[in-house]
Parts: structure tokens; C-alpha cells; sequence
């Protein structure tokens, strides 16, 4: 069995109507579990970006992407290499606040360069940035302080250097299947 | 020109090159009815008895000539009927147009009467669709919507138009026919692996499937086969590519498939797949497809490579391209040896055959029909079938002396589709067809009869009737300890009186005389004919690889325990 990775593709799609349905249900279509998804904006009004993460092996690494490529109003797919990008994610987490464990808690947020936000007298809300293990590390700290509630934005990732997605020549050389 | 959206729509059709469109008229989409009366002259409608018939009709209209055809549906009920039609048409790579009516703009999201969400409903089982909600959009969303379904590997396209958009009007100037967007040329590089790999083996398999059959590349393959003294199997799909008559040519392999294709594919050192999708039915257990065979793969669609077989070498490009390159710069070599090969392969299937012949006693076998049929049907014939065992006999012992002769829903197995594709596959080329199916099947979509009667369309209706729904019988018979749980039919249809009820004519064949003459007064009645065929209900589809197994399973005669008994 062929070793099972976490990895991290981008998608240009067109900013139209339906189109995150038609990635959505190609994954339901074709079994495809994701671990996390996000959509937004890009520097063209014509284009949303997509960035998912999965876990799976080479097969469905390949699988993923040429399943996506497939799909009209799907403009570029590329992996994020893991060495050369940049990923971020950002989460709010909503913690117990009491006199006990307020200065430890703060000296976490002041450590992991996260922000204190909303600060009452029996609860504090925490944003942390950054890559998403420094984010899992933080939440694994706060675990015994009590975490009232949390969420996650997912990752977004750039590539490093002065090159885009959409100027990238497609790695497998294969063209867009019409 | 100003015209009004639905009039936009029927005129796209025609600039399009649409001269026939299978429909149902409903509320959303009386004003696309409106314009095809209009313009009664310029483009033919037949109304079919049910949505499902007309998709059936438009996808047998598009297999048997590859232009694309076209169905047209209301909202809610009419464009979910056609939901069957368009899987149907995605699984086998069919090009197709499904328009459809919706509520007006204003009704949308408000479950108004006749109102689904039909794109939502047909995203995975179409190549892409469209919901039209401003007119500006309406002409070119069809043109793109014909482009899509033509280019690259085929498939089906719906447009949903609401009802406000067929009535606004907007300018429309016809255009040409939109061109397929061209593939991309495979690079030298990779044709020269392919090259290389062809002239070290010893055993080559030339293996073609839908991809080889649509692009009808009968001759190139047969050159090459010449060339490089192969032999050559099919998948399902395949069937016709070639005619049946060429000596190298072994038919169809996998579950159902021929013995000797089967085998051979099995003991060659090379396949050479063009336009093959390697489906389950085709190479069983997947692990031990081919094992210690090079394969290469021709196909216009990247996601097919590596995803159910992995290859030694995957070419995505203009299919032709790489095939004529790979043509014309391979040796030519004989490989006398593998000939022999396969010939003792031939020989061996035909002893299997006589075999089975000679156990049949006097009954009339579907081996012994399909004689009849090949011996008496007219040149150009199509044979178009539903699916079952009446299926899979029609792919073992059709004889198809031209290309897309062979009309049949192979990659989804949709029962019910025949009748409806008969009617568009006659409708679209004018060449005699024969419609294969079952009493199960037939069941399913018979009141398309009534269609074939009103626009007379001659076809000759082999029932293959054997009381049960065969198909599932023989895997319970073989798998499920005879337990032949809701597979017997006891109804008491009569399909003579049937035939006659809806204005065709109806004969009946208890033995392979009566048989014959009844197939042979058929093909000459200008109008549908069904011949009641009586089959036994425990005959076999043989050979057989079980489910999940290869083709050191296979399964070549019936065993004396395997007859049924209920």
C-alpha cells in the first residue's frame, strides 16, 4: 500500500454561479473525503481560488487533479509543493476565562504571536494565524483551559518566488481535455 | 433579428445543423413547441410516448451517425424523465443536447408547480450544463453547450431555460457550426516509446473500444494489425469498428467476451488499447488484468490513464494523430508463431461451441436466432438491443458489416433503452434496424411502440421471450443457490395481441423455423414488427468471467445442475 500524504491543491475556477457545486459534487461523484476547503477572491474579478486539502495516496492525488482539470469553468489546478509555499490558516477559539489560568493562557496567546479579541469576565476569544501545525500545537495547548468553541477558516497557500499559478505551465504537460 | 428566446433556441438548433429533435411538450416549454411549429419546415419533431423514449431516441440518433442529437423536455417531471437517457448517454460518451424548460426566473427557489432543480439533479451525469437566466446568454450557451458535447471525448450537455427567457426577445444572427476544439497533438517523444514498445513485441493485441469505434478507425486498425501481424479484440463498446468478417479480428473479450479474445488478450506481451476505458466488465480482477503485459492507451481523456488499469504508456492526444504516426513509422513484421497462437485459440472456442451446439438438442438456442438474423438482415443493418442476456448474445454473434451498426447502453446497462434508440437510430441514417430485447427490458419502455407505429418507422422487434429476467436468473442460478427471488415474469402479456394493439404487426416463433420466417417476412414490412421469440428460460450467457474474477475463472459451459427449476 502506497503511503498515505496530506497535500494541498489549488484551483482557479471561473467566479460564476454553480461552479463550487460542480467541485463539490465531483468529490461526492468520483469518493473523494476532503479534509478541509476554501473559496475566495483572487487578483482577476473572473477567477475564485480554491484550495483544498485531502489525504490519500499518489492514486488519488492524481485522480483529484485530473478529475478537477476535467471540469469546465476549472481554469488551472496545481499542487502546492510543501517545500516552496507559503500556507496559512487562521481560527478563533473561544476559551474559559478565570483568574487561575488567565496568565497562563495569555502568556500562550503572547508565545504563539496570537491576538486576544473579546475579553469578558468568564470567557476570552483568541485569533491565531499561521501555518496549520502551529495551529494544531496551540489548540493542543489550550485543551485544558477549556475550549468553549472553535473555528477554522482552512488553509490558503501561495506559492514563494515571483511566479503565479495561472502563468504555470501545467507540470504533466497534458493538456486541458475538451 | 429580434427574436423571442424559444424562437433563439429552435434557430440555434438549426444553425447548428439539428434537422431532427425527439420531445414532450409541457407547460414550460410551450413556447419552444411554438417555434418548432413555426419552423415545421426547417426541423423535424417526433414526439415520443415518454421524456425517457425521446433521450433514448436522441442518444440512438447520435451512436448511429456520431452527429449530436438532441431531446427536449418541460420542467419538474418532463426533465427528470430524461435524467436515464442523459447517464446513459454519459457512460458510453455520447454527444447529446437535452434542452429543458423551466419555471420563469421570478418562480425559481419557490418549489412552484413543475419546478426541479434540474442542473442540480444532472451534474454528475452530465460533461457540463447550463441554466440560462439572461437571454443575452441563450444562443451562445447552446452553441457551447454543441461544442462541448462533440469535442474531446463526448457526452451529454443539458440547457435549462425558464420560461421568462424563452419569452424575451433579443437579437439573433445565425453562425456557422461550431467546430470541435481541437486535441492536442501527442509529442514525438511519446510516440517514438510507443513505436518502440510495438516493434519488441511478440504478441500484440490491438484493443478498441468506443473511443476507436466513434472515430470509426476500422481501416487504420486494421492496417496496423497488417503491419505488425496482430490480433485484434473489442471491448463492448468497440463492437462494429471492425467489420466481423476480418479474419484477425477475435470480437469482444472480458465478462461476456469471446473465448479466444479473452485469452489471447490474456497470453499477448503487448495491448494496444485505443479508446478503451479498461471498465470492470472488461478486465474483471483487476490485479490479474493482463499481468506481465505492456499495455499503451490512446485516449482524448487524461483522467482515463491509470485510473482502473495502470499503463506502461498513456498517449492523451488526438487519438488518430498518434495512431496514423504510430502507423506509419512501426516495422512491419510477421509473427508467425503468435498466429498460431492465437489460431489454436479460434480453434479451441469453436470446439466450445460445437460443444454447446450439440447439447442444445432441438431447442431453439439465441445462438441459432442470431444465425438467422445475420443470414437475413439487410445490408447496413444497425442492431440496437436493451440489456440482459439478449444483450450479451447480440454482442457475441451479431455480424456488423460497417461501423456504428451496433446500438446498445453498455457502460450504465440501462434496461428500457432500446426501443427509444431504434427509433433514433433509423430516424437519423434510414438503414434497416433491428432491435434485440428482452420481455424484461421490453417491458420497461414499450409504449415507445406507439411511436414507432405513428411515424412509421420500420423495425423489426426481436422479443426474446423466456418469462424471466434472465441476466439476474443466471447469476442466481450460479451464485445464489438457484434462489430465483423476483426474477420470474409470470405475466400473461400477449405480445402478438400487443403489437397489434398499438397498430404494429405481431408474430410469434416457438422453434428456429417459425423463426425464420418470421425474420424474413419482417424485414420487409415498412413499419415496427415484434416477433414474439420464445427462449429457454435457463439458456446461459457463456462464456462467462464471475464477478470479480479473471479469465482463469472462465466459465465456458453450463453445468448439469445449473437447470433451474421453480
Amino acid at each position: 500500500m502506497e503511503k498515505t500524504n496530506k497535500f494541498v491543491i489549488a484551483v482557479y475556477v471561473e467566479n460564476k454561479y454553480g461552479v463550487l457545486t460542480r467541485v463539490t459534487s465531483m468529490f461526492t461523484r468520483r469518493g473523494f473525503n476532503i479534509d478541509a476547503l476554501t473559496v475566495g477572491e483572487t487578483e482577476s474579478p473572473e477567477y475564485s481560488r480554491i484550495t483544498i486539502c485531502m489525504s490519500g495516496d499518489g492514486y488519488a492525488r492524481e485522480q483529484l487533479i485530473n478529475q478537477l482539470r476535467k471540469l469546465y469553468n476549472v481554469k488551472k489546478v496545481e499542487v502546492i509543493e510543501e517545500n516552496s509555499s507559503i500556507k496559512r490558516e487562521l481560527a478563533l477559539i473561544k476559551i474559559k476565562n478565570s483568574s487561575q489560568t488567565r496568565a497562563d493562557v495569555l502568556s500562550a496567546v503572547d508565545v504563539y504571536r496570537a491576538k486576544v479579541i473579546d475579553f469578558t469576565a468568564t470567557e476570552m476569544c483568541i485569533e491565531i494565524t499561521g501555518d496549520p501545525t502551529k495551529i494544531n500545537a496551540f489548540i493542543e495547548y489550550m485543551l485544558p483551559y477549556g475550549i468553549l468553541e472553535m473555528c477554522r477558516t482552512g488553509i490558503v497557500a501561495l506559492e514563494r518566488g515571483e511566479g503565479t499559478l495561472l502563468s504555470k505551465k501545467t507540470k504533466t504537460g497534458v493538456h486541458k481535455q475538451n | 433579428m429580434k427574436m423571442t428566446g424559444a424562437e433563439i433556441i429552435i434557430n440555434t438548433l438549426i444553425e447548428q445543423g439539428t434537422t431532427d429533435v425527439f420531445g414532450y411538450p409541457g407547460g414550460q416549454v410551450i413556447n419552444i413547441y411554438d417555434a418548432l411549429y413555426k419552423n415545421r419546415d426547417r426541423i423535424n419533431h417526433i414526439l415520443t410516448a415518454h421524456e425517457q423514449g425521446a433521450a433514448h431516441a436522441a442518444d440512438g440518433y447520435s451512436r448511429a451517425t456520431g452527429k449530436v442529437g438532441v431531446c427536449i423536455a418541460t420542467s419538474g417531471p418532463g426533465a427528470t424523465n430524461l435524467v436515464t437517457g442523459i447517464a446513459t448517454a454519459m457512460l458510453d460518451s455520447i454527444p447529446m443536447v437535452a434542452i429543458t424548460g423551466n419555471v420563469p426566473c421570478s418562480l425559481i427557489g419557490k418549489d412552484s408547480f413543475q419546478e426541479i432543480d434540474i442542473t442540480g439533479i444532472t451534474l454528475p451525469i452530465t460533461k457540463h450544463n447550463y441554466f440560462v437566466n439572461r437571454i443575452e446568454d441563450l444562443a451562445d450557451s447552446i452553441r457551447e453547450a454543441f461544442q462541448i458535447a462533440k469535442s474531446g471525448r463526448p457526452g451529454p450537455v443539458l440547457v435549462d431555460v425558464p420560461k421568462d427567457v424563452q419569452v424575451a426577445v433579443y437579437d439573433f444572427e445565425p453562425q456557422g457550426i461550431v467546430e470541435k476544439i481541437p486535441l492536442p497533438k501527442a509529442d514525438d517523444a511519446s510516440i517514438d516509446e510507443a513505436v518502440a514498445l510495438i516493434n519488441e513485441s511478440k504478441k500484440p493485441y490491438i484493443y478498441i473500444g468506443g473511443g476507436a469505434a466513434g472515430l470509426k478507425m476500422g481501416k487504420e486498425i486494421i492496417e496496423l494489425a497488417e503491419k505488425i501481424d496482430a490480433c485484434i479484440g473489442c471491448t463492448f463498446m468497440g463492437l462494429s469498428a471492425v467489420p466481423d468478417d476480418y479474419d484477425r479480428f477475435l470480437g469482444m473479450q472480458g465478462m461476456h467476451g469471446h473465448f479466444a479474445s479473452s485469452i489471447s488478450q490474456k497470453h499477448a506481451d503487448l495491448i494496444i488499447g485505443v479508446g478503451v476505458r479498461f471498465s470492470d466488465r472488461a478486465t474483471g480482477n483487476t490485479a490479474k488484468f493482463a499481468k506481465g503485459t505492456k499495455i499503451i492507451q490512446l485516449d482524448p481523456d487524461f483522467a482515463e490513464i491509470n485510473k482502473n488499469i495502470n499503463v506502461d504508456l498513456g498517449i492523451v492526444a488526438d487519438v488518430r494523430d498518434s495512431f496514423l504516426r504510430i502507423l506509419e513509422k512501426v516495422d512491419k513484421s510477421e509473427k508467425p508463431e503468435w498466429k498460431n497462437e492465437v489460431a489454436s485459440y479460434k480453434i479451441k472456442e469453436e470446439e466450445i461451441a460445437e460443444k454447446a451446439a450439440k447439447m442444445a438438442g432441438s431447442r431453439m438456442t439465441p445462438k441459432m436466432v442470431f444465425d438467422v438474423i445475420n443470414e437475413y438482415k439487410l445490408p447496413r443493418t444497425i442492431i440496437t438491443t436493451d440489456v440482459g442476456q439478449h444483450q450479451m448474445w447480440a454482442a457475441q454473434y451479431s455480424k456488423f458489416d460497417t461501423t456504428r451498426r451496433f446500438v446498445s447502453s453498455g457502460g450504465l446497462g440501462t434496461m428500457g433503452f432500446g426501443l427509444g434508440a431504434a427509433i433514433g437510430a433509423r430516424v437519423a441514417t434510414n438503414d434497416p434496424t433491428v432491435l434485440i430485447t428482452g420481455d424484461g427490458s421490453f417491458g420497461m419502455n414499450l409504449n415507445e411502440l406507439a411511436t414507432a407505429v405513428t411515424y412509421n418507422v420500420p423495425l423489426v422487434i426481436v422479443l426474446c421471450n423466456n418469462g424471466v429476467l434472465g441476466m439476474v436468473r443466471q447469476w442466481q442460478n450460479l451464485f445464489f443457490g438457484k434462489r430465483f427471488s423476483n426474477t420470474v415474469l409470470e405475466r400473461k402479456t400477449d405480445f402478438v395481441k400487443l403489437a397489434e394493439a398499438f397498430g404494429a404487426t405481431g408474430m410469434r416463433a416457438t422453434n428456429i423455423s417459425e423463426f425464420e420466417n418470421a425474420f424474413k417476412k419482417a424485414v420487409e414490412i415498412n413499419g415496427p414488427v415484434v416477433i414474439d421469440t420464445y427462449i429457454d428460460k435457463d439458456e446461459f450467457v457463456l462464456p462467462m468471467l464471475p464477478p470479480g474474477g479473471s479469465i482463469d475463472d472462465i466459465i465456458t459451459e453450463k453445468g448439469d445442475d445449473a437447470n433451474g427449476k421453480n
